[in-house]
């Protein structure tokens, strides 16, 4: 169930399938609206088929405090209706059309997406144009859903303790950035959120000069900007539309450690992350080293913490590491220990930070690194297969203050780290200063910081 | 020395209108069939293998041996430790993977052209040759045990579990197919040997392959990888009736939203019925905004984020199921909401206009599934798993329009048993009777 969801911890938690973007640039067309509205095509003719995105650069981190959980609001009840769609009848008239609706919301970007036979995409345009200024809401629809988000909160981070330690520890991550609000809105704001919360975000946020709109599939470039020009074209700029200027991290001077207890953890586990920085437009080398630093880590059978911690001692069942550099401020480092039966959770983190440590006096090993840069390359051809994945990875780079010249030139900057990259990021990003450590274990027992 | 010993290449279908399908059937020297697209335009292809039996082979007092055995098949094979292989794989830049059901062991891969043969060679010593050493089944072993810890306290996996053990009991269905922490301790060498020789079996295996490759590579392919399994010695497990009384059995856990489980007896692929229960279920609870249960639950009066139902038709059962999850005061009233939506299309059917639109969806939806050499290869063996024929991609959006409203009052009135649907609670629910005990784990 994917269902005007959240994009949430998987993204970051999973050891980045970091790869690669199309490089073949003339699969690739780009245009801008005369109203601001950027848009991406990406052609793929091996089926009649086409997803057509539009992505807000308004996330989670774009709320006013007092309201988290609004971006995310919003986005349901874009599901509502305008004045010529009645409420519910947009996903209707996608699925009677054989297509396939959804949306997300991140920290910095709300998508909306569908996906239909390539010569529906006219239809697909004219309604996400509409509902990109004509939204209609009533008092009784936006109660509604409240309570659906508020079932969709208790499944997706009340139910999981895993969830709820997720939310602590991003928390005390950012000590003054909104990265630290979660994307559904903490319960006590979500259970407040009215009517007037969604039109002013809907305001502040949904105009053309800040959408970014991608098209996947069996099009030809040339239709797609005369369709976008019909559609998104007549839309006036906002122009109090400026770049988003968030409140940034102070320094971080004191490392945060915490323990959080629930009965429903039935196996303790620790994650340490630190600040880390991220992809900037025309300077992604250092995130590309921590990608890198990340693969070699924790990538996979074969990546350094498995080697030390589960064959050349027995000490944790799983292990990884996990970065995703595409994000508009300072983003996070991650390292998981899932220690071995009879190991405590002190043990395990000494263990892991042995290992970082051996592996910073090491060096990385060469044919490692070959191989990872091998897979990467061949990741290009695999992602191919799939143009909707592309559409994500150019929508989620555009929104996340990137350009279409930093996807493309993102494989070769990853092709060019070197092992002394590596080490070197691996130096400077290992501050414990700028980290928080986290033990989540079950009913109060052993264990003290 | 292609074509030799003849490839046999029987039915190639195209699709009309909307896709240049063409399904070209494969038949190896040594006796292995399989289904191919080929789509040589980027330079990998996707092969996917099924092998029947699946964790359904456990034998007793085995459950987890053939999950335990499939997780240790890239832990290391013929000359190679588990890093090792895992060292060759990453260099040839392919993937694989190895997953397990009730019903099937399935074998997902996806290689380059330039180093197929090194890729088809590494994969086949996974299958045919892996080691099981002491120290990969000790370490794969603990990841296992620790999964199978935290499903203890994961209402989702608590659900299913009880669920399975009410309805399916007796049959190796009605037990969790990763098996329990004390079945998975006590697994030795020689039971995960026995267990990959009764599951990955050269007679009970489908193929499908999207890609670029030709008819006559894949045939060889297939010998080379598959040829050297042995043939089928333990029988499929016998078909099971469930039981379903219409009762809820609640499971108390501590935890703010309760998550219930539901269903009754389901209806079986090859039944003539099939298609109008399927269209039926899409319009009831196909888990699409337009489904019934999901306006009635959801949009309506907010009781959760998401309901959905759906057909299970497994080799030796049919199930019908569904998932909801609300808040603990609220869950009462969802499950009151399913059985009242149960009740009204197992008497009334569905609408014209329902219909019509379940149909303009599913026709429409049909080809976007094609879009990729993985998605087709796993429609390919799905396929033949299902044992359709590939013309059966032309005809399945014909035998959707087909459905008419008198075929869905008929199989709703057949299908839908309100008094049997059962639900198992987890959670701290209000207003519904624990007629169960505490988990025990």
């Amino acid at each position: 169930m994917l269902h005007r969801a959240l994009m949430l911890v998987a993204v970051m938690v999973c050891a980045a399938p970091v790869l690669a973007a199309e490089t073949a640039s003339e699969q690739v067309t780009t245009f801008t609206l005369d109203n601001g509205m950027e848009a991406v095509v990406i052609e793929d003719h091996r089926a009649p088929a086409v997803v057509h995105m539009v992505w807000y650069r308004a996330g989670s981190a774009d709320e006013p405090a007092g309201v988290s959980g609004i971006a995310h609001f919003l986005e349901h009840l874009m599901f509502k209706g305008t004045d010529t769609i009645a409420p519910g009848e947009f996903s209707q008239i996608v699925a009677a059309n054989g297509g396939t609706d959804n949306a997300f919301t991140s920290f910095d970007y709300t998508g909306y997406f569908q996906r239909v036979a390539a010569d529906r995409l006219e239809l697909m345009m004219q309604m996400e144009a509409d509902r990109m200024v004509n939204l209609t809401l009533t008092q009784d629809e936006v109660r509604t859903e409240r309570e659906v988000i508020l079932e969709e909160r208790n499944q997706r981070v009340e139910n999981d303790p895993g969830a709820l330690f997720n939310e602590q520890r991003r928390a005390a991550l950012y000590m003054n950035h909104r990265y630290g609000v979660p994307i559904i809105g903490w319960r006590h704001e979500i259970e407040s959120l009215d009517l007037q919360d969604a039109l002013d975000f809907y305001a502040d946020n949904y105009a053309p000069n800040n959408a970014i709109l991608v098209v996947a599939g069996d099009v030809d470039p040339a239709d797609v900007k005369r369709l976008a020009q019909t559609y998104y074209g007549p839309i006036p700029a906002d122009p109090t539309i400026v770049p988003r200027q968030r409140p940034q991290e102070p320094p971080q001077l004191s490392e945060r450690r915490m323990v959080m207890n629930d009965p429903r953890v039935a196996q303790p586990y620790i994650i340490r992350t630190y600040l880390a920085p991220e992809r900037d437009p025309g300077a992604q080398e250092k995130a590309a080293a921590l990608v890198m630093l990340a693969e070699v880590l924790g990538g996979g059978q074969t990546s350094v913490l498995n080697r030390k911690l589960q064959f050349e001692t027995q000490t944790v069942v799983y292990t990884s590491a996990f970065y995703s550099g595409t994000s508009l401020d300072d983003t996070g480092f991650g390292l998981v220990a899932v220690p071995a039966d009879g190991v405590s959770l002190q043990e395990a983190e000494e263990a892991l930070d042995k290992a970082v440590a051996e592996f910073i006096t090491e060096g990385v090993d060469a044919a490692q690194l070959d191989r990872i840069k091998f897979q990467m390359r061949a990741q290009q051809i695999y992602a191919r297969d799939n143009v909707d994945r592309l559409a994500r990875r150019y929508g989620g780079a555009l929104a996340s203050g990137l350009t279409v010249a930093d996807v493309q030139a993102w494989p070769d900057i990853l092709q060019a780290v070197t092992e002394a990259d590596i080490i070197a990021a691996a130096k400077e990003i290992f501050d414990r200063k700028k980290s928080v450590t986290g033990w989540l274990m079950g009913a109060e027992q052993e264990g003290t910081l | 020395m292609k074509l030799i010993w003849g490839t046999l290449i029987a039915a190639v279908m195209a699709v009309p209108a909307w896709a240049e399908i063409k399904i070209q059937q494969v038949q190896s020297p040594g006796g292995i069939s399989a289904w191919l697209v080929q789509e040589p335009s980027i330079p990998f292809v996707s092969i996917e293998i099924m092998f029947e039996g699946g964790a359904s082979l456990d034998l007793p007092g085995k459950r987890g041996a053939t999950y335990l055995m499939t997780g240790l098949l890239e832990e290391g094979a013929a000359d190679l430790d588990a890093r090792g292989f895992a060292r060759e794989v990453e260099a040839l830049a392919a993937q694989f993977s190895y997953d397990v059901s009730d019903d099937y062991v399935s074998v997902s891969a996806k290689f380059l052209t330039e180093n197929r043969d090194q890729a088809v060679d590494l994969l086949r010593k996974s299958l045919i040759e892996p080691a099981f050493d002491e120290a990969s089944i000790a370490r794969v072993r603990a990841q296992v045990i620790s999964g199978l810890r935290s499903d203890l306290t994961d209402p989702d996996e608590i659900v299913a579990r009880r669920f399975k053990e009410i309805a399916l009991a007796g049959h190796p269905y009605g037990t969790a197919y990763e098996g329990t922490q004390d079945s998975v301790s006590s697994l030795t060498r020689d039971d995960l040997v026995t267990a990959h020789s009764n599951a990955l079996v050269r007679d009970r295996v489908y193929v499908g392959a999207a890609g670029d490759i030709s008819a006559e590579d894949l045939s060889d392919l297939m010998d080379e990888l598959l040829g050297d399994l042995p043939l089928a010695t333990t029988p499929l497990p016998d078909r099971i009736d469930p039981v379903f009384d219409g009762g809820v059995t609640v499971v108390p856990f501590d935890t703010p939203q309760s998550v219930a489980q539901f269903g009754h007896i389901g209806i079986a692929r090859d039944d003539p019925d099939f298609f109008p229960a399927y269209v039926l279920n899409v319009i009831l609870g196909g888990g699409g905004f337009e489904a019934r249960l999901m306006t009635e639950v959801r949009e309506k009066r907010g009781l959760t984020y998401g309901v959905y139902s759906y057909l299970v038709p497994k080799n030796s059962t049919a199930l019908y199921l569904g998932r909801v999850a609300s808040a603990n005061d609220r869950i009462a009233e969802a499950i009151e909401v399913i059985r009242t939506e149960w009740e009204r299309a197992a008497t009334e059917g569905v609408t014209a206009d329902e219909l019509a639109r379940a149909k303009t969806y599913l026709t429409g939806a049909y080809p976007l599934r094609f879009d990729g050499n993985g998605p087709i290869a796993n429609i390919l063996v799905g396929m033949q798993t299902q044992d359709l024929s590939p013309e059966y991609i032309v005809t399945r959006n014909d035998s959707v329009n087909a459905v008419t409203l008198d075929d869905i009052k008929r199989v709703a009135a057949r299908l839908l048993q309100p008094e049997n649907l059962s639900f198992v609670v987890v959670g701290q629910p209000v207003g519904l009777d624990s007629e169960d005990q505490p988990q025990d784990g």
